[in-house]
């Protein structure tokens, strides 16, 4: 792995060489990508180890100031395996208390001429460097907990700009940590989102206190555990499982908490901004839902687009906030679209995610699987054409099948909501203008693909777009150099790339009288 | 006098040379200056308030009704609105313009300010109450400083091209957020305006502008400017109105992609539950303060206590950054205190339109009140009052110069923002102390410290929770600087390259393309 601003991007070992593979085909072209990847690609499975059947859980606990409490109200709550439905473990459940315990303890680690406040920037960007080894070295484990483990480092030097102002001054900017930063982070991508939030804070000398998703916090303990081997000091990072409503409410009410930053759901990001509000005022980044155009013009290659635009909503089971949902595609290759894209559906393997050559697993709980379920009601009673699947798979557990729409109107409610399952609306267009027009009347703005080989249309339609991450002639591309945040009701603030840091930043501007000023 | 009044504060802290300030070259300002505007400001048009209500708008110096002022409320913002999104549709004159020309556009206004400085200043001075001598040497040329500044950053904000993974290519476009609603203060009404307007246009923004109830007038004559110098209709659309009603409308709005306001603490927080609860429009905020002034017992005396004396009085003390708690190091306390009622005590109070007058009337009837109540709660709660304290005229709205010792930081006039002319002097020992004592607080806006120690200056100022620290001066501004707070006192900056951040939305376009080589 790279020694700076390097994710280790999946527990995937990619094939030597293949980076710079330039002949690289559309099926097994996405290995660097791990948002991408396309499990079929035989050559590349071939490097991932088998995963550990029955792992043991070790920390099950919350982790505060280095150490593992139980929670203050001795509640617990039960983690299950999607794919089984069985009980995992049991994991220590934090509420206000446990909040209260974990910010005084985050607070403590930021006083004034703390270690951590005393430590040189570079010391911890070493830090996040050696968090990173020790993630990579126990990525099987980390993987088998559920996803794919992703952490980034950066070195980062305090940064310091003087600025010239009139008179017989010297100024310069501090960019200083803005102190506890509480986080909250999604089912989705545990680890990864686990890395998104930690690593900027942390290579800005921030303190944290993390809530991940109560369907998905082992691999966030694991995570814990790993940080305090690599020498974090105490109250630096503090891991708290829990609900939104009682421990992510804490968070977001906490007047001693100074940012908070949240991706999930548009709905709860609307509370989270009325709770820094009614608090204390906290910073608040929020990275929240998208309804996707993915925008296919007549002269694009066909067979790429339709196997882009497949991953593009199918990955991760659906469960992406960047899913591709809308699918525009142009009126003369509209019907061979739909005809290649239902097909591609289809041959989708299902079955248990341990399982080698497995693409899709089930959904993450019973809720969303439901809610799934329900829209693709609502799309066939709103008169969509179900091209393929619409209806659960394995009666046992939480599986849905491969499903696409086609005929698909902007009304409807399949075009409009977010449904973050296996689910592809396609829809037709005739026109530049239209399409754009058609793209950008949603609440959200967080990603868009478009497809086309006219350089034209291409520049123009991503200029449009009010997304804030728009691919062209690729869908899901992403690394931890590129910016990724919401426009609109999508969020505010970016994630990941030098922007990023801004996002845990207070500038402080020192201005100094001298008694002669030169150029 | 006025020459040495103002060599011993304006110059030295605006830092604009001393030969602009004499006498000789302040044009004898007229006390009645003509209103020409006094209507909505929408798509370049002045309209009535679809209600037909209007306010009166108050000359505090006299208490006087100087004209009526048409009042915009939730229907007007919406035509304003509308306007605005009219102007930001793709293929607009003003989303097609070249950035260059933005940035000329920008100048053009600057330039129309400056052409009209005298006048503008003179509006300031009646609609406001500050001195004359200060809306025509700092007001107004701040903005205009402030105006050109942004007008050259149109051209050169530039995104980024990203060395992603893979064979892509990848670069950011800074793009417009779309329809800004400003919100602006009445305590720097023209200089506010610029600020919001500055970066917001330089970056391709439309706005739609709220200006405070008090202080309509300027903000009206320069929507005539930005007309005159040939902004497309919609681009800018000022809105004179109250904030409960039009400002609301603007901070709960379904099509504002943005709101930035500048004000109390209070509405701050009214304003990011109403974006929660609408649309999640971006948020900044620059709100109170209670900014700590450090004096340390090796400070240049003669200087701590003319600039201590200025970070408070200055603007009839109505400053967000007012260096309203000034902690002076206890070995020097009794000189530092003697010395500071006496330059209070020599504060000029009076007419606003005569040159010698420091101090002008506070803005309206209700700051003056909440002024004067917060000095009861001073001498109530056992602070020491050294001087001031009372009413300083028979009529409009004036204070004397105050000030308070022995003050505690649990004492009211230690914690609130009082934004009139009283100052806090509290003592402390040592370093560790006084910085404990000066995050203490809520806020965290700016802070100053005087020393000659090396040492001691960086140790506190990077201690210092605030957005802004000055060392041996308090209330240097540039439109270089970014300014804004920590904590309660807002977040996001204002001017600087950092003030185009918040005026932004980051694309992130990614290409696939056959090779990539680097």
């Amino acid at each position: 792995m790279c020694s700076t601003w390097c994710y280790t991007i999946s527990p995937y070992t990619l094939p030597v060489g293949k980076q710079t593979n330039m002949s690289s085909q559309p099926e097994n072209g996405q290995y660097h990508m791990d948002l991408n990847l396309d499990h079929g690609d035989t050559e590349s499975r071939q490097t991932i180890p088998m995963p550990i059947p029955d792992l043991e859980v070790q920390y099950t606990k919350i982790f505060i100031d280095n150490e593992w409490h139980e929670s203050c109200s001795g509640r617990k709550m039960q983690v299950h395996n999607p794919a089984t439905g069985d009980l995992l473990c049991e994991v220590e459940e934090a509420d206000t208390e446990d909040v209260d315990k974990a910010v005084w303890s985050a607070r403590a680690a930021f006083q004034l001429g703390s270690p951590w406040r005393c430590m040189d920037a570079s010391d911890r960007g070493q830090l996040l460097t050696r968090l990173a080894d020790l993630v990579e070295r126990d990525r099987l484990q980390l993987a088998v907990r559920k996803t794919h483990a992703h952490t980034h480092t950066r070195t980062h030097i305090l940064k310091r700009t003087h600025i010239l102002t009139y008179g017989e001054y010297f100024t310069y900017t501090r960019h200083e940590p803005i102190g506890v930063c509480g986080q909250i982070i999604p089912w989705n991508f545990p680890v990864m989102m686990f890395a998104w939030k930690i690593a900027p804070a942390l290579c800005c000398g921030n303190t944290i206190i993390i809530k991940p998703a109560e369907q998905t916090p082992l691999t966030a303990l694991h995570m814990a555990h790993l940080i305090k081997e690599a020498g974090f000091p105490p109250g630096v990072v503090n891991v708290l499982p829990g609900y939104g409503p009682t421990a992510g409410s804490a968070i977001a009410h906490h007047m001693d908490i100074d940012k908070i930053a949240f991706t999930g759901s548009t709905a709860v990001g609307k509370l989270i901004q009325q709770a820094a509000g009614e608090s204390n005022l906290k910073r608040v980044t929020l990275e929240l839902g998208g309804k996707n155009p993915n925008i296919v013009f007549a002269d694009c290659d066909l067979e790429y687009a339709v196997e882009q635009a497949h991953s593009g909503l199918f990955f991760n089971q659906g469960q992406c906030c960047l899913a591709g949902s809308r699918v525009f595609v142009e009126d003369s290759i509209y019907e061979e679209f739909v005809r290649r894209s239902a097909e591609k559906a289809r041959n989708k393997v299902l079955g248990n995610p341990l399982v080698p050559g497995v693409d899709q697993g089930p959904q993450i709980d019973q809720k969303q699987f439901d809610k799934i379920l329900e829209l693709i009601e609502s799309g066939k009673r709103e008169g969509a054409t179900l091209e393929c699947g619409g209806g659960p798979w394995d009666q046992r557990s939480l599986f849905i099948q491969p499903t696409v729409f086609s005929n698909v109107t902007d009304n409807m409610r399949i075009a409009k909501e977010e449904i973050f399952g296996p689910v592809q609306q396609i829809m037709r267009f005739y026109s530049v203008k239209e399409v754009i027009q058609r793209a950008n009347t949603t609440h959200y703005g967080l990603a868009a693909g478009v497809f086309t080989n006219d350089i034209d249309k291409a520049l123009t339609v991503s200029s449009a777009l009010q997304a804030g991450t728009v691919w062209v002639n690729c869908y899901n591309a992403m690394s931890s150099q590129c910016p990724f945040g919401g426009f609109k009701m999508s969020g505010n603030g970016r994630e990941l790339g030098e922007y990023a840091l801004q996002e845990y930043t207070e500038v402080k501007a020192v201005t100094i009288k001298i008694s002669q000023k030169n150029s | 006098m006025l020459r040495t009044v103002l060599i011993r504060t304006l110059p030295r802290v605006f830092g604009i040379s001393k030969c602009q300030y004499s006498a000789a070259t302040i044009p004898k300002p007229s006390a009645q200056p003509e209103v020409h505007y006094n209507k909505l400001f929408i798509n370049n048009e002045w309209q009535d308030a679809v209600s037909k209500k209007s306010f009166p708008t108050i000359n505090p110096a006299t208490g006087e009704v100087i004209c009526l002022v048409a009042e915009a409320d939730k229907a007007d913002v919406d035509k304003a609105v509308k306007a605005a999104r009219d102007a930001f549709r793709f293929g607009s004159p003003w989303r097609r313009m070249d950035a260059s020309d933005r940035g000329l556009l920008l100048n053009r206004l600057a330039d129309a300010i400056e052409r009209d400085s005298a006048y503008l200043a003179e509006l300031e001075t009646l609609d406001n109450g500050k001195p004359y001598a200060v809306s025509y040497s700092v007001d107004v040329p701040m903005v205009v400083k402030c105006l050109r500044y942004y007008a050259g950053w149109a051209d050169k904000w530039e995104g980024k091209t990203i060395p992603i993974d893979g064979d892509f290519f990848c670069y950011t476009r800074h793009e417009p957020i779309g329809v800004c609603g400003q919100i602006i203060p009445w305590n720097f009404p023209l200089l506010m305006q610029a600020w919001k307007l500055g970066p917001a246009l330089a970056t391709g923004n439309t706005v739609v502008m709220k200006v405070a109830e008090q202080t309509p007038l300027t903000a009206l004559y320069v929507a005539s400017l930005i007309k005159e110098v040939g902004f497309p209709p919609g681009v800018v659309n000022i809105l004179p109105g109250m904030g409960p009603t039009a400002g609301s409308a603007i901070a709960s709005h379904m099509d504002v992609d943005k709101v930035a306001f500048t004000g109390s603490t209070e509405v701050g927080h009214l304003i990011q539950q109403a974006s929660g609860a609408s649309n999640l429009k971006k948020v900044t905020l620059e709100l109170g303060g209670k900014s700590p002034n450090i004096i340390m017992s090796d400070a240049n005396m003669a200087d701590a206590v003319e600039q201590s004396h200025f970070a408070l009085f200055f603007n009839q003390g109505q400053c967000c950054c007012a260096g309203s708690r000034t902690y002076v190091q206890d070995t020097i306390y009794d000189e530092f205190m003697e010395r500071s009622v006496q330059r209070a005590k020599n504060r000029v109070v009076g007419d606003p339109f005569n040159l010698k007058t420091e101090q002008g009337p506070q803005v309206d009837e209700e700051q003056f009140k909440k002024i004067i109540g917060y000095i009861s709660s001073g001498k109530r709660e056992g602070a020491k009052l050294m001087c001031g304290g009372g009413v300083a005229a028979d009529r409009g709205y004036f204070i004397e110069p105050t000030i308070f010792g022995d003050v505690q930081d649990s004492m009211t006039i230690a914690r609130e923002e009082i934004f009139g002319p009283v100052m806090q002097i509290l003592k402390f020992k040592t370093v560790e102390e006084v910085i404990d004592r000066a995050n203490d607080t809520k806020y965290g806006l700016a802070a100053a410290i005087f020393t000659k120690d090396i040492d001691k200056a960086h140790y506190i100022s990077n201690g210092l929770r605030a957005g802004t620290v000055w060392i041996n001066c308090y209330d240097v501004f540039g439109a270089q600087a970014p300014f804004g707070g920590y904590k309660y006192s807002g977040n996001g900056r204002e001017l600087g390259e950092y003030g185009l951040d918040n005026y932004t939305e980051v694309k992130t376009v990614t290409i696939k393309v056959p090779q990539k080589n680097s």
